[in-house]
């Protein structure tokens, strides 16, 4: 409080000491304590229904998704179903192939994250913390493409997927995905911001540049690893686009495509439908809320473009 | 001798003058290889390519013609569904951008509160960023649904009698896709802002409490100018996200009722993979880059009068 008040130019203690009585006496005055009550009970009501405005989508899909045929086209809605259909998912589960998709995007999201996570760090840690003719320019030709928005290359990278014969495979979900320029931009910004000393003295005792980047480098990066790893499983988990280009057969097909594919089958039947839409969305929601600290942070570390 | 001076310094230019050097860059080029490898591919290669093919007409199987500007020239004077999308992705950037980023700072504020519970609410407004399009798409359609959504059912119950048809009206169709992204988004934008607030110094309120100012104008005097760098960068980034709109249009309109809701990544997806019209798709995708080049251009120029820099 002091600071403050030298900070505005009253400087002189007795004045202070005057200013700072007012302010507690002030506080414990009745009309300013109703003040606050009245404010402190208007936040939690705009927080509550904004709050509401956010979960009851995804509530509403879970009730719905346990009610019978007769039950879900009531009007006016009715929020518990009764009786509990489980039976909803089971349909889901027999008519689509549901467990093979969420197999197959288990499977590519941990391979992906794995893989992008590797490749963009070694690259990250080169364009950081060596020394190497031509460094900075293809830095800048990285930087440059990432403007560049991926429906530009969606399509060469189609045409390229069936000149390898990849069209409908696992290796044409996985390698196109695995080098990303955004995240070897975030590893290195990141590495730019570690201490030398460290680095120096690994030098000295022996370690190769690979050891050096391994047992120091990288361990010092956790945030920004962290924020990365996030930052691809979402992307993996939620994508759409690109595997609903590049694959047909629903045995290779990730959780998102599978449900599209599963809607167009069956279109009226809303509580096996949204039973389908919930098997989607609980693996991420309930992954999100066992990390929810990595995912905040992950938005104040990736910044720009981690969307 | 002219010979090895020349790849002396051939040499010496690509790799370094000294052994150390050297082996530095060699090291180097080992820790980029993967992922230069992919990058030169499928970034490099893959941009030259779509440059290329968006001089081209080719449907995959057949011999690929150039044509020239045809593609370019198509777009602008002869194709009316380019037009419509254009105007739908347009609409869906001025609904998006300045809506969404507003409620974003009413959210960061509400969750700077010092007050309990506050952790529990951002953790509830970030629930719909993580997740995905497709599967919470399929749910709005069923919150739309103009019989039995909840939606109108809440409606007709504050008192309205007729309720909108929303996503099979061509009408209700646009709002209902950036009412769902607004949704899905708010807490992101939200979390940036909330940093930005808490970079504030406090001493700044403190002080202005104590010349008297008013809740308004501390907000207008102090909050407003020093976030203003984050409003730009969310105005940035949102607008760049509302251009490439395409899964909600998918999953909950398939671009309709009447093409009402097709934006320019459907289109460019429709020409690409259902009609299998390569070139006039990278045509498309180039245009698309231009359009949100220029439009982040013209943002960063017009910065300088309304964003404050300490």
């Amino acid at each position: 409080m002091r600071e403050t008040l030298n900070m505005v130019g009253i400087t002189k203690p007795a004045a202070q000491q005057e200013l700072l009585n007012l302010r507690f006496a002030n506080n414990k005055g009745k009309r300013i304590h109703n003040q606050f009550f009245w404010e402190r009970a208007l936040i939690y009501l705009m927080l509550i229904l904004f709050s509401a405005a956010a979960l009851v989508p995804l509530l509403w899909a879970v009730s719905s998704s346990l009610k019978t045929p007769e039950q879900i086209f009531l009007f006016p809605p009715r929020w518990i179903p009764n009786p509990i259909r489980w039976e909803n998912y089971r349909m889901a589960w027999t008519m689509a192939p549901f467990g093979r998709f969420l197999l197959n995007t288990s499977f590519l999201t941990i391979v992906i994250t794995l893989l992008q996570l590797a490749t963009s760090c070694l690259a990250a840690y080169a364009f950081a913390r060596l020394q190497f003719p031509g460094r900075d320019k293809l830095f800048l030709l990285y930087l440059g493409t990432m403007m560049i928005p991926g429906q530009v290359t969606i399509i060469p990278n189609f045409i390229l997927m069936k000149f390898f014969g990849w069209v409908n495979s696992y290796k044409a979900l996985i390698f196109p995905a695995v080098f990303n320029v955004f995240g070897t931009f975030l590893m290195r910004q990141y590495f730019l911001t570690l201490p030398y000393e460290l680095e120096d003295a690994a030098k000295i005792d022996g370690c190769s540049r690979f050891q050096t980047f391994l047992r120091i480098i990288l361990p010092l990066a956790k945030p920004a690893v962290a924020a990365l790893t996030i930052f691809v499983f979402r992307n993996e988990w939620n994508s759409f686009l690109w595997p609903l280009i590049i694959i047909n057969d629903t045995k290779r097909m990730p959780i998102q495509v599978g449900l599209a594919f599963f809607r167009g089958e069956l279109h009226t039947e809303w509580e096996v439908l949204l039973a389908g839409a919930n098997i989607a969305l609980i693996p991420i929601i309930l992954v999100f809320l066992a990390c929810q600290k990595y995912f905040i942070k992950g938005v104040a570390v990736s910044g720009f473009g981690g969307r | 001798m002219i010979v090895t001076n020349f790849f002396q310094g051939l040499r010496n230019s690509l790799f370094g003058k000294t052994p150390t050097q050297r082996w530095e860059t060699r090291t180097a080029w080992l820790f980029l290889a993967p992922n230069l490898l992919g990058f030169m591919l499928f970034t490099v290669f893959a941009v030259g390519m779509a440059f290329w093919l968006s001089f081209q007409e080719w449907d995959l199987f057949n011999q690929s013609n150039p044509v020239g500007l045809a593609n370019y020239i198509r777009l602008f004077t002869g194709d009316p569904d380019f037009m419509r999308a254009l105007y739908n992705t347009v609409y869906f950037v001025i609904g998006v951008v300045p809506a969404g980023a507003v409620l974003s700072l009413i959210l960061a504020l509400l969750v700077n509160q010092k007050i309990k519970g506050v952790s529990l609410f951002r953790t509830a407004l970030y629930v719909p960023v993580v997740t995905p399009t497709i599967a919470v798409g399929l749910i709005w359609v069923w919150l739309y649904n103009s019989d039995f959504g909840l939606i109108n059912s809440f409606l007709s119950q504050l008192g309205f009698s007729q309720t909108p048809n929303w996503l099979t009206s061509s009408t209700w169709s646009k709002p209902a896709i950036v009412l769902t992204n607004i949704w899905q988004n708010a807490g992101y934008y939200m979390v940036i802002y909330l940093a930005a607030l808490q970079n504030i110094p406090d001493q700044l309120y403190e002080a202005a409490k104590i010349d008297g100012a008013t809740r308004w104008q501390q907000f207008s005097r102090i909050t407003l100018p020093l976030l203003s760098p984050t409003t730009f960068l969310v105005f940035v980034m949102k607008t760049m996200g509302a251009f490439k709109i395409f899964e909600a249009a998918y999953i909950m309109t398939e671009g309709g009722p009447g093409g009402s809701t097709e934006t320019i990544v459907y289109y460019i997806y429709k020409n690409g993979f259902e009609w299998f019209r390569m070139g006039y798709a990278a045509a498309i995708a180039w245009v698309l880059f231009a359009i949100i080049f220029l439009c982040t251009l013209f943002q960063f120029k017009i910065q300088k009068t309304w964003v404050y820099y300490e």
